[in-house]
């Protein structure tokens, strides 16, 4: 379909729930709390690696107004896997309702459940605990030394595919791949590097925390209201856990406030339905900010050493990268966070010779999950970092060497076969790539050809311009599956029923353009129902860039089946051939003209005249692709040289996510997506105490950016067609992440020769780089 | 259980009657009235979430306890727009595509509101640092700050 033909794809239309939620509408879980639901408060553990030798509950029990306390001694013990992914899990079941060990401080002990929040606190604080304490293991090296303390020691855990997995190592995965030879590659060179990385724990911080409602219904069900990415995948947990059919537990996500990665976990929900069940009650239970930051999901800290050759032309001729990623206490997002950082990354630059190697530790820290970028972060951090320094050795500009060496449409990547989700990757050969144009927009906007060499800088005060380019993938190809149902109503509205989980990203309203493009319709007669395990057909979830391009092109093909009905109906009422009619805009008209009828119409011929069935179709999509979304960034920083303190002056996001289905929101999902990456590298950093605590669990001292930081951001969308997507449609939301940290570590480098090789750029760890790179000036 | 005690303060311009304990926070008694417009993000005055206005002043309902609202007069998201009649600043937020998740979206309207009230023409440095103490991660604020300028552009609210 050509680009000027579209009606309602590629509009900027205001998102559909964007008025009720200005107004504060009722619409989030704890928005829909009944009054008399019962509160939730958890024991969480004040240690890293302990072994619960007894626990006293009973006085906790007597308490007023409690009704339930949960434990491990009276609950089934269940080994399961928390992430929200495709079943089986490429992830190990390591995880226990309840279990007879803790591995980190924040790790659940036991729950209570009582009339009002006091009294659940009040209880929580009578139960008795005696922990045996045992070493605990902070940093990846440590523990996967010989010797560690081994932190999952329970017989009863497993694996459910087969990957590589030794619990007894600490070892969660292990992957390695080479295609060509890496030594081969590097002795062909004419510059061999060798750098290692390291980036750091980090919050998703949506502003609204874990939060989950169970009530049992009149039918004895359990209805589950809660603030996820995955309903369907929590379903299938929950049932695991509690070790009931699927059949009796319904989820539903109503608006939810921010995800970025964290709520694709079941947290929360098998507690508040377990204790509905005790109850009979409904049940609340909602993280405080503090709970939030201990026990919620966190970014992957990982190591990155890079080991690649250049030949004097530029040409790459050896791409090796070794990661090791710390994944915390369990590991549901260990392997397929650790895959990404090749899969995502790696592809990016043609190379004969490619190698990775990923390894994944558990530790006491907390747990690591699944935050957008999904460990493609922080390894552009450590590539587009190495480019840079790579370019200046070569006496190249960074922008014209990386131009010379990324991936164009019509080529492959070996990266893409080898890597796989715990198994072996689809290959795929590249359809729509305009890199070249988002890295000639973005450095028009940012004013590259002003970029001196840092050595010509001097004075207290220095700017520096900084690039990074970027990719990503759209869903998980031959694993994700998205469906949308779609119901013609009498007055020619329709109701579009979508598994698919909107986060506040506006995919109801993206899902709904398509739709809408796809019968013929306008986006205002669309009714959107989402998430909901009873009402709407299955989606996999949020997560992997997936939902514009696989839910997407579901949504697509139900509506063209839809569409196709509609013209039957209207064929019969016209007595003219279907070939002859066309829908556009809520109108049948025959192409030649002589005949035009309204949807309203058509609608209620079908439902009470004659031949009378309800339109209405149902569609289902996988991918056999995941095309990558590709970016430029570039970011102008001011460095003051005495203190280390960094400013970024500007920032610009020129992004090719194929057709932007809705162009508004698109720029909306760079734009945060951005200032999310900027304010990790500068001012986002989980600091731990000598035991593993936390010690800034608080919106205080754990810094997010606000509007007063943020420097102008601005999003340029470079228009190109990706012909397997909906529309042209790549995704979009993953990728903006990523050029925080490289931009930003390039532009210092260009203002003060300061190299940053560790996250986040505090002043301090700027400083010292600066007092470093003055040594050798 | 606690003592409650009798209350008053005019809420969205009618005068009202509460019973509340010592330590409920002003939050707490508003989303038991059933105004949940205010949301709960920290609990420690660092989001904004949970804005509302007291008295003319944009205040976080979370660090305040309900007494001390007590003989005043407190606004929140549901007293100034309706589905039909959405104040400018809502409308601004809507049309301009400043709602991602908008969990945070009615404690930036009433903030906005209450600095525009007293000063309609803010700087744009001011404008930033009425703002900061409103959080959002979903937008990195580009469009919420556009669609309060054009606000204030166009002769600020009401």
């Amino acid at each position: 379909m050509n680009p000027g033909d579209l009606k309602v794809v590629n509009k900027s239309a205001v998102k559909i729930d964007a008025l009720s939620l200005a107004l504060g509408r009722p619409s989030y879980v704890a928005d829909l709390k009944p009054a008399d639901a019962l509160w939730v408060k958890m024991l969480w553990s004040p240690h890293a690696h302990a072994r619960i030798v007894s626990i006293d509950t009973r006085a906790a029990e007597r308490m007023p107004g409690v009704k339930a306390v949960l434990h491990h001694g009276n609950v089934p013990r269940v080994a399961h896997c928390t992430a929200g992914q495709g079943y089986p899990e490429p992830s190990p079941y390591d995880t226990f309702m309840f279990d007879t060990k803790v591995r980190y401080v924040g790790d659940r002990v036991a729950a209570v459940a009582a009339e009002t929040r006091e009294q659940a606190e009040a209880a929580v604080k009578a139960i008795r605990v005696e922990y045996e304490l045992l070493k605990p293991v902070f940093s990846a090296d440590e523990a996967l030394a010989e010797g560690a303390p081994v932190i999952h020691d329970e017989p009863d855990l497993s694996i459910p595919i087969p990957v590589p997995y030794e619990p007894g190592r600490n070892l969660v995965a292990h992957l390695d791949m080479e295609v060509g030879s890496l030594a081969r590659g590097l002795a062909e060179a004419d510059f061999r590097f060798d750098r290692t990385f390291e980036t750091h724990y980090a919050s998703h911080t949506p502003l609204e925390t874990y939060v989950s409602l169970a009530q049992i219904d009149a039918r004895g069900r359990i209805v589950i209201t809660t603030s996820t990415q995955v309903p369907f995948h929590c379903r299938r947990i929950v049932a695991q856990c509690l070790q009931i059919p699927v059949q009796r537990i319904r989820v539903v996500k109503p608006r939810i406030g921010g995800g970025f990665g964290c709520k694709q976990e079941m947290l929360l929900e098998d507690v508040v339905a377990l204790l509905a069940l005790r109850t009979g009650r409904p049940v609340f239970w909602e993280l405080t900010r503090e709970e939030h930051f201990r026990t919620g999901r966190t970014r992957h800290p990982i190591r990155i050493r890079l080991r690649m050759g250049v030949k004097r032309d530029g040409r790459i001729t050896a791409f090796g990268m070794e990661a090791t990623s710390n994944t915390g206490a369990y590991g549901g997002h260990g392997l397929t966070v650790i895959g990404c950082c090749g899969s995502k990354v790696l592809p990016l630059y043609r190379a004969d010779n490619v190698a990775f190697e990923g390894k994944v530790a558990y530790t006491n820290l907390p747990v690591c999950g699944a935050y957008r970028g999904f460990g493609a972060t922080q390894a552009f951090f450590a590539v587009e970092s190495l480019m840079d320094e790579m370019a200046e050795v070569l006496g190249m500009d960074p922008v014209a060497f990386r131009k010379l060496n990324h991936i164009r449409s019509g080529e492959g990547s070996p990266v893409f076969e080898a890597l796989g989700e715990g198994k072996k990757g689809v290959p795929m050969t590249i359809g729509s790539c305009a890199l070249d144009a988002c890295i000639e927009a973005g450095a028009r906007a940012i004013g590259w050809e002003r970029r001196t060499p840092w050595r010509e800088k001097s004075g207290r005060y220095r700017r520096g311009l900084g690039m990074c380019c970027l990719m990503q993938g759209s869903s998980i190809p031959e694993v994700d599956m998205g469906g949308a149902s779609i119901k013609m109503n009498e007055d020619g509205s329709f109701n579009l029923l979508v598994g698919a989980t909107d986060l506040g990203t506006g995919s109801d309203t993206v899902l709904a353009q398509i739709a809408a493009e796809a019968i013929g319709t306008t986006l205002d007669k669309m009714i959107v129902h989402s998430s909901d395990t009873d009402m709407t057909p299955f989606d996999v979830g949020a997560y992997a860039s997936s939902t514009t391009y696989l839910s997407g092109e579901a949504a697509r093909k139900a509506g063209e089946k839809v569409r196709r009905q509609i013209l039957e109906v209207a064929s019969g009422m016209l007595d003219v051939p279907v070939e002859d009619l066309d829908a556009a805009e809520g109108v049948v008209a025959s192409r030649d003209g002589r005949h035009r009828l309204p949807f309203s119409e058509i609608a209620l011929h079908s439902l009470y005249l004659k031949d009378q069935r309800q339109i209405m179709d149902t569609a289902s999509h996988i991918t056999h692709k995941s095309p990558p979304p590709f970016a430029a960034h570039f970011a102008e920083v001011e460095v003051d040289t005495w203190t280390g303190a960094v400013k970024v002056l500007d920032y610009v996001a020129a992004v090719d996510c194929g057709t932007a289905i809705n162009p508004a929101l698109a720029e909306g999902q760079t734009e945060g997506g951005v200032l999310n990456g900027i304010s990790y590298a500068l001012t986002e950093e989980y600091l731990f105490n000598p035991k593993g605590r936390m010690t800034n669990a608080n919106l205080t001292d754990y810094h997010i950016m606000s509007m007063r930081d943020k420097p102008p951001i601005r999003v340029i969308l470079v228009p190109s067609y990706e012909a397997t997507g909906p529309y042209g449609a790549k995704s979009v939301s993953e990728i903006c992440i990523n050029g925080g940290m490289p931009a930003i570590a390039n532009a210092i480098a260009n203002a003060t020769g300061a190299r940053l090789r560790a996250t986040p750029f505090t002043p301090e760890k700027v400083w010292r780089a600066i007092q470093e790179t003055s040594k050798i000036r | 259980m606690k003592p409650l005690h009798e209350i008053r303060f005019t809420l969205n311009g009618e005068p009202r009657e509460f019973l509340v304990s010592p330590d409920d926070k002003l939050l707490e008694v508003l989303r038991r009235e059933g105004l949940t417009g205010a949301k709960h993000g920290c609990g420690t005055g660092s989001c904004g979430a949970c804005t509302v206005i007291l008295d003319g002043r944009a205040v976080y309902a979370c660090l305040l306890y309900a007494f001390q609202a007590e003989g005043r007069s407190v606004e929140t998201i549901e007293g100034i727009g309706g589905f039909d009649h959405p104040h400018p600043i809502q409308k601004a937020l809507v049309e301009g595509g400043a709602v991602q998740c908008g969990f945070c979206t009615p404690g930036m309207v009433l903030s906005a509101k209450a600095l525009l009230a007293g000063n309609p023409h803010p700087s744009d440095e001011e404008l930033k640092v009425h703002m900061d103490g409103n959080l959002c991660r979903c937008t990195g604020y580009e469009k919420i700050e556009a669609a309060l300028r054009r606000v204030i552009a166009a002769g600020g609210a009401r």
